[in-house]
């Protein structure tokens, strides 16, 4: 691991300043003392500051993913607390929400207390566990979701996967409200997608694959929709892929149904299409769409009805991958690509202002498990980010801090790129 | 043989991305061997010293007896290995196992695998030829090259000649490689079967889609049954076999909607009275056996073609074709 200098006092200097928190975007210096930011440094503090020089960069706050699968643990081997938090803070992140389904599940307060030592053990920024819906994220019964919460879970979720009874699901958004926990939910029907490795359409139909209907995602939400609204509990629907599914949540939230959905920087870049070689670093739950689901999910993003990105960052060990399509796990990792796929795709090829994406990346998630403002107001805790959107750079798996090697975006070009992650006040990471 | 030495593939993946001249190229090779394996003395010493590998991880008669048979004709040694008795059921992963068959200095490897896709993977990681004898629902060329062959000997040319294929369509690999076939010899492809096996969505692949027996078989020049693979669907493709054979089953008293010529295909193996009654199966107008037959020719050409192809590109020279 790089280690970076740990100075009291930082000045990033002629940065341009974007901070959704508070609207306000600007050119100017951020001071930094004692891990909180100061408007107006005393004397002294020039000549012992760290200086950050940030001409032509941005300097937002942290950005908070909430969906990173960090395997501690039980499969340490494709990345840990250490690694996962490392990789995030490479990648502009400074809080990161780490899912459940580790092995064994964090399904009970033992479990998360050895994941809170993991965190207090190797984490570099501020990583929060969530804890199970149900035992064993198995779907049948409810999780100690109050005991969880007093032990330090942030939010409730079965992980990757999508409690499929009905009635478990509504008495988890009941026994949820009553004690104010979020779910985080993947919404898949698994009848619909027995044996499904990729999308179903054109492609999957031309490859010989097993197609995974988007179908089987909007069933899903609208049953979520359908009992957020009956029992008024706040559902978070986690990597939407679908178009349809979208056209749901518009018209459900128009109603006032408390939920809440992210998109992957992967859904919103690629298509089915990239599959036609089976690589396995595009087999992804849920799959890659057509292109008419990607233009509707960029199209959602600019109308506001998808509210946060989230990268689903989910490590898997190259041996793991090096397989037959059909035999290769789900899931491919982001936290390093993240911030520099949104700006490619987004603020350079679709015209987003840096706010939007910062407000995506980093206050959206945040107002979504209510955590606190990373606003760069003076006083506040110190988590921001610097990053030049203008710099193109090739992703190469030998810049990868995690662990793991397997991002879709492999041999791209990307445009924007994170230059130093501070947290707390302290520089986590730093190429300048 | 001219046409030898323009084929440079030492592959064969599948006939999506072949061009017709690679198609021409098979087939006329093919039939050079079909009069070779006609005589009393049926081998040719074109492969001799070469070792292939049939690698077949998915249960198979006809199409692994068929390679073998090719591959012997050519005279090279043959080493079949069947996935119930690899080190596949001891975890050995797919890029181990040809690693070490490479390592065994195979030449060859013809491999049936359950996976789509699983030979593109394998031609990533091995450096000898690989050759498709089908990879889960995506294709199988081979089978696809002895239909058409199959056909032009009756039809000639298959230029706007009409051929449906009748049966389960969406797992079937036979489907998928015939329809790439036919359709780069100007055939005029018609999907048939129930909704639930043959989704619309195939027209994306330039053929027509019919749901009605009558119809999709009035004016076929071919009609390729297609095995209902009972083994890998679910309950919810189709109510039954009986209700199968009930809609689309093809019978004596059928028989009379096709035209008198058409010919009858199936590439093996038949759930005899499922998709087609035992007299019409064992009839004059099925070439279901000549397929077989046709199929040694085909895959002797294939395998003859792939490894000219190896030899070529190590720099060395391939036997010659013999006349």
């Amino acid at each position: 691991m790089d280690t970076y200098p740990t100075p009291s006092a930082i000045w990033i200097h002629a940065g341009t300043v974007v901070d959704p928190y508070t609207g306000k975007e600007a050119q100017r210096d951020v001071f930094i003392e004692n891990g909180v930011y100061v408007e107006s440094p005393e004397e002294g503090f020039f000549s012992h500051a760290h200086k950050i020089d940030a001409t032509g960069m941005v300097v937002a706050p942290g950005l908070t993913e909430l969906q990173s699968h960090l395997r501690e643990p039980g499969e340490t081997h494709k990345e840990t607390i250490e690694t996962g938090s490392q990789a995030g803070a490479k990648g502009g992140f400074t809080r990161l929400v780490c899912m459940p389904n580790t092995k064994p599940p964090c399904d009970n307060p033992g479990n998360l207390r050895l994941i809170h030592d993991a965190i207090e053990r190797g984490a570099c920024i501020e990583v929060f566990p969530t804890g199970c819906i149900t035992m064993g994220s198995e779907g049948q019964s409810l999780a100690p979701m109050g005991s969880l919460k007093r032990a330090g879970a942030v939010a409730i979720s079965d992980g990757g996967k999508c409690v499929q009874n009905n009635e478990v699901m509504c008495r988890a958004m009941e026994y949820a409200r009553m004690i104010d926990m979020c779910i985080l939910t993947h919404c898949q029907d698994y009848s619909l997608t027995e044996n499904a490795v990729m999308n179903e359409g054109d492609w999957s139909f031309k490859l010989g694959l097993r197609g995974w209907p988007h179908e089987a995602e909007d069933l899903m939400v609208a049953r979520d929709a359908i009992l957020s609204e009956k029992t008024g509990a706040p559902v978070h629907l986690q990597n939407i892929s679908s178009g349809s599914a979208i056209d749901i949540i518009e018209r459900v939230r128009s109603r006032g149904v408390p939920i809440t959905c992210e998109v992957t920087p992967h859904h919103f870049t690629l298509t089915d299409a990239v599959l036609q070689n089976y690589e396995t670093c595009y087999k992804m739950n849920p799959p890659l769409r057509s292109e008419e689901n990607r233009q509707r999910i960029l199209q959602a993003l600019k109308q506001g009805v998808i509210d946060c990105i989230a990268c689903d960052h989910a490590p898997h060990a190259d041996d793991d991958k090096d397989v037959e399509f059909d035999y290769a796990p789900f899931g491919v990792i982001g936290l390093e690509t993240s911030l520099a796929v949104t700006l490619t795709e987004l603020h350079h090829k679709e015209g987003f202002s840096l706010m939007r994406i910062m407000e995506l990346m980093s206050a959206a998630p945040d107002r979504i498990l209510g955590f606190a403002s990373k606003a760069m107001t003076a006083g506040n805790v110190a988590d921001c980010l610097v990053f030049d959107p203008q710099e193109t750079w090739v992703v190469d798996r030998h810049g990868f801090a995690s662990k793991s090697k397997n991002s879709p975006f492999l041999g791209r070009t990307l445009k924007g790129r994170n230059k130093v992650t501070i947290h707390r006040g302290k520089l986590v990471y730093s190429e300048i | 043989m001219d046409a030898v030495g323009n084929w440079t593939r030492k592959h064969l993946l599948g006939l999506e991305d072949l061009s017709r001249d690679e198609m021409d190229i098979i087939l006329s090779t093919a039939r050079s061997f079909k009069e070779t394996i006609s005589r009393s003395r049926k081998k040719v010493p074109a492969l001799r010293g070469k070792t292939i590998v049939n690698l077949f991880l998915e249960p198979s008669t006809r199409t692994r007896v068929a390679f073998e048979v090719a591959a012997k004709r050519l005279s090279a040694d043959v080493v079949t290995v069947q996935g119930s008795t690899s080190s596949r059921v001891k975890g050995e992963t797919l890029k181990d196992t040809a690693l070490n068959i490479e390592a065994l200095s195979a030449d060859m490897i013809i491999m049936r695998h359950s996976a789509a896709g699983a030979h593109q993977y394998l031609s990533n990681v091995v450096d000898i030829p690989i050759l498709n004898a089908g990879d889960g629902a995506h294709e199988h060329p081979t089978q696809a090259l002895l239909d058409v062959f199959t056909m032009i000997e009756h039809l000639g040319d298959l230029k706007d000649k009409r051929v449906t294929i009748l049966g389960d369509i969406l797992f079937s690999r036979v489907a998928r490689s015939n329809i790439w076939a036919l359709n780069k010899l100007g055939a005029k492809v018609t999907l048939a079967g129930p909704s639930t096996l043959v989704p619309e969505r195939f027209r994306s692949l330039g053929v027509e889609v019919c749901h009605d027996l009558r119809t999709s078989v009035t004016d076929a020049d071919v009609v390729m049954l297609l095995r209902i693979q009972h083994e890998r669907q679910t309950s919810t493709h189709f109510p039954s076999l009986g209700e199968y054979t009930a809609l689309f089953g093809l019978n004596k008293n059928r028989m009379n909607w096709l035209k008198p010529e058409a010919l009858i295909m199936h590439p093996g193996p038949i759930n005899r009275g499922v998709e087609i009654d035992s007299d019409l199966a064992d009839s004059g107008r099925s070439v279901i056996l000549e397929q077989v037959t046709n199929g040694i020719a085909v895959r002797m050409a294939v395998i003859y073609l792939c490894m000219a192809a190896a030899e070529r590109e190590h720099g060395g020279m391939p036997e010659p074709l013999p006349h």
